[in-house]
């Protein structure tokens, strides 16, 4: 396992270092590096890395996929990969075959909800859908008469709203009104909306921890640099303090976003272990990418508050994904709710089990 | 990139799950015999000399250390399950914790075999109580600025000086501390000090009380006059502490003592809004909740870098600086959703009672074993800053 880690991370890796460098695309006003970055990784089957073989992906584990979104953080990708990644594992629970190009999933938002009516068509307004402009088809969970359904939907069928998230990626609203769905399956069994939402929100936690891997290392490279006072401003003690808690915050953040991953990996159901380990990294990764970010911007002073540097790709994008698939304060007040209904004596060995 | 800190996600054995059901047997029944209340941390005698032999004969002291000096060879892992237990329960452990996490490891590495034989049984039966002696009263941080000397004398060395804030000195049979055998050279300044096995309740000691501000008595002063200590508790190189002070820290800065000593007050808010809470309960409950689970998932991960070997001081470092830190807030952020408790909970009481202490015991959590500063200092190091 170990070692297939390292060929879809280091492929991925490659790619991203080839085709986003960080300083070149801040550099680039037209995006044109987005297109060659898209079908290079198409070409070495990533979008649809969770997708098995037979459904027309590329079938590569569930742990090499979340290696593969953490690497996508530390260059903070900004092209529909998580998003395609997700949407293809949506479908192949319902055993839907994946379509080329880009996806995305709705609803992206716990609050949201699809619904299926007796005609086999599929309604609703999602908000803060992630790239569903670039979009060629939606993975949907919907919600029929007799539970929840996967549906795989022609994007141009969908009425959308253009929106940008605060990292200036398209954050759109996406209007379906009874719209025929391509393919329309069952879910399987105890697979909910939330499982999506906790799924989503564990692909948007190792992103952020990527993201916070970045701007440790760049606030570090650039505090080594930067001469203030006659010195570097690395050797002042308040600014060693300060990229020391955010060290800390990116290694939180890597711990909880690394270990929900390894959980949802080995699971065999989304019991209430997996929902204290999902919730539990995009409350703290959420929480690292405000204050490991501001301790980032603190370091670079005003040239990290310009378009020019790269700072704000990662630092904007880490504080958009607290966003996506229920916020921090969501997944709080629902993990508090389980903690209070499981009792107080059953917290411990909850935390314990993990 | 900058070194990269690694928490990967460690997983405790199987074998773990069965140690956890006995640990949690075992202190049910010392709870039911009435040994400890694990609703009253604030007891004011946190000793427990009966209790430490049973957790003694029970194996879990000195559990990973090599058979023929008592332990058990087991693994951290292991061991980090017994901690975190006996911590959630509010077992009084004072009299056989620093032994177990710290002096024994040391004498382990340091001490001649014939005190290897003697002592490190002793503290895996629970017998003995150890402190340890490194801050003076013009040196806490600053370790290096240690002045109490060790005198050469026939046959050993003659002690005199003071250590201060030392816990448990007062009833500890042994303490391992720093003297000055040389002064500092110039070329580093942090030369000249040794390493000693001090035998407690001997002439030229004396151990003075220190109030704290919980109202415990749980630190002391010691003062050394002419104490003589026998060249075979000499544990090192002479003049050569400072090599041997740090690689240690790991093990004492990532356990899970440093993130649960106050987090009774989080099981008690649990139980005072109950099984329907409000959105703002909840929502506090729920982040506290997050932190928890990081924080530990972080310090097993430093536990099983330990377990295969390796010297994980910066991710140790950081384990105590964000652990302490949270569990210091972790009374106040309580005490906030507290306000809004009904009248009625039934645990009111206990819990307005364990918030008094919590929030007394909080401002030395970020001090003791390591101040903030000085992990942050680490921290920095281990990021090529200094």
């Amino acid at each position: 396992m170990a070692e297939s880690d390292n060929i879809v991370v280091e492929t991925a890796e490659k790619i991203f270092a080839d085709l986003a460098d960080p300083q070149t695309i801040n550099n680039d006003k037209n995006n044109s590096w987005q297109a060659p970055l898209w079908q290079a990784l198409s070409e070495a089957g990533l979008p649809l890395s969770w997708v098995p073989d037979d459904l027309g992906g590329s079938g590569a584990s569930l742990a090499d996929g979340f290696a593969l979104l953490n690497a996508a953080g530390r260059f903070a990708v900004a092209v529909p990969l998580a998003e395609t990644m997700l949407a293809g594992w949506l479908l192949a629970q319902a055993k839907i075959a994946s379509p080329e190009g880009e996806m995305t999933v709705l609803p992206a938002s716990p609050k949201d909800r699809i619904t299926l009516d007796a005609d086999g068509a599929l309604s609703g307004r999602t908000r803060g859908v992630p790239f569903a402009k670039a979009a060629k088809h939606f993975a949907v969970l919907a919600q029929g008469k007799d539970g929840a359904v996967i549906a795989l939907v022609d994007a141009s069928k969908g009425r959308i709203e253009s929106g940008l998230n605060v990292g200036y990626d398209h954050s759109d609203t996406v209007t379906l009104d009874k719209v025929q769905p391509i393919t329309i399956k069952s879910s399987p069994k105890g697979f909910e909306q939330t499982n999506l939402m906790l799924m989503g929100g564990v692909a948007r936690s190792l992103q952020i921890a990527g993201a916070l891997e970045s701007m440790l290392d760049i606030s570090v490279r650039y505090s080594n640099e930067r001469v203030a006072f006659e010195k570097k401003i690395s050797k002042f003690q308040a600014v060693q303090h300060n990229l020391a808690r955010l060290a800390g915050e990116s290694a939180a953040a890597l711990a909880a976003a690394t270990s929900a991953a390894d959980a949802i990996a080995n699971a065999k159901s989304f019991d209430d272990a997996v929902y204290l380990e999902a919730a539990s990294a995009k409350i703290r990764c959420a929480e690292a990418a405000e204050k490991g970010g501001s301790i980032a911007h603190q370091v670079h002073g005003a040239i990290g508050f310009t378009m020019e540097h790269i700072l704000h790709r990662y630092s904007l994008r880490a504080l958009a994904w607290r966003d996506d698939f229920g916020s921090e304060s969501h997944w709080a007040v629902e993990l508090g709710k389980l903690v209070a209904t499981r009792g107080a004596d059953e917290l411990w060995p909850l935390v314990a089990s993990r | 990139m900058t070194a990269a800190l690694r928490f990967d996600p460690i997983r405790l054995p199987e074998k773990c799950e069965q140690l956890r059901k006995e640990v949690r047997a075992f202190l049910a029944e010392e709870i039911a015999a009435g040994t400890f209340d694990p609703n009253k941390p604030n007891r004011e005698d946190t000793d427990a000399p009966e209790f430490s032999r049973r957790v003694g004969a029970k194996g879990w002291l000195g559990m990973t250390w090599p058979k023929k000096y008592g332990g058990q060879e087991r693994s951290f892992l292991e061991r980090y399950v017994v901690t975190e237990e006996m911590r959630v329960a509010n077992a009084p452990t004072r009299r056989f914790f620093v032994a177990d996490r710290q002096s024994g490891p040391v004498l382990l590495k340091y001490a001649p075999e014939h005190i290897k034989m003697e002592i490190l049984p002793r503290i895996c039966r629970g017998e003995i109580c150890f402190a340890i002696g490194m801050s003076e009263p013009n040196s806490g941080s600053d370790l290096f600025a240690a002045k109490t000397r060790a005198t050469r004398t026939d046959g050993g060395y003659l002690i005199n000086g003071t250590k201060i804030w030392t816990s448990s000195a007062h009833i500890a049979d042994y303490m391992i501390a720093i003297f000055r055998t040389s002064p500092p050279t110039k070329e580093n300044r942090r030369h000249g000090l040794t390493q000693f096995l001090v035998k407690m309740k001997q002439p030229g000691i004396k151990v003075n009380p220190i109030g704290q501000i919980t109202g415990q008595y749980e630190f002391n002063e010691v003062v050394f006059t002419d104490h003589f200590i026998p060249d075979d508790h000499v544990l090192g190189e002479v003049d050569g502490a400072w090599k041997q002070a740090t690689s240690e820290l790991a093990y004492e800065r990532s356990g899970p003592e440093r993130f649960l000593e106050t987090y009774y007050v989080l099981t008690e808010l649990v139980r005072a809004v109950g099984p329907n809470p409000d959105t703002r309960s909840a929502e506090g409950i729920g982040r506290l909740v997050a932190q928890l689970h990081t924080m530990r998932r972080m310090s097993v991960s430093v536990a099983g870098m330990l377990q295969a070997g390796k010297e994980p001081v910066v991710e140790a470092s950081i384990v105590k600086d964000i652990g302490t830190v949270w569990e210091q807030q972790l009374p106040h952020r309580v005490r906030d959703l507290a306000a809004f408790v009904e009248e009625t909970a039934t645990n009111r009481e206990t819990l307005e009672r364990q918030l008094d202490f919590a929030i007394k015991t909080a401002p030395k959590l970020t001090i003791q074993g390591g101040t903030t500063e000085v992990l942050r200092g680490i921290i920095a190091r281990g990021l090529g800053l200094r």
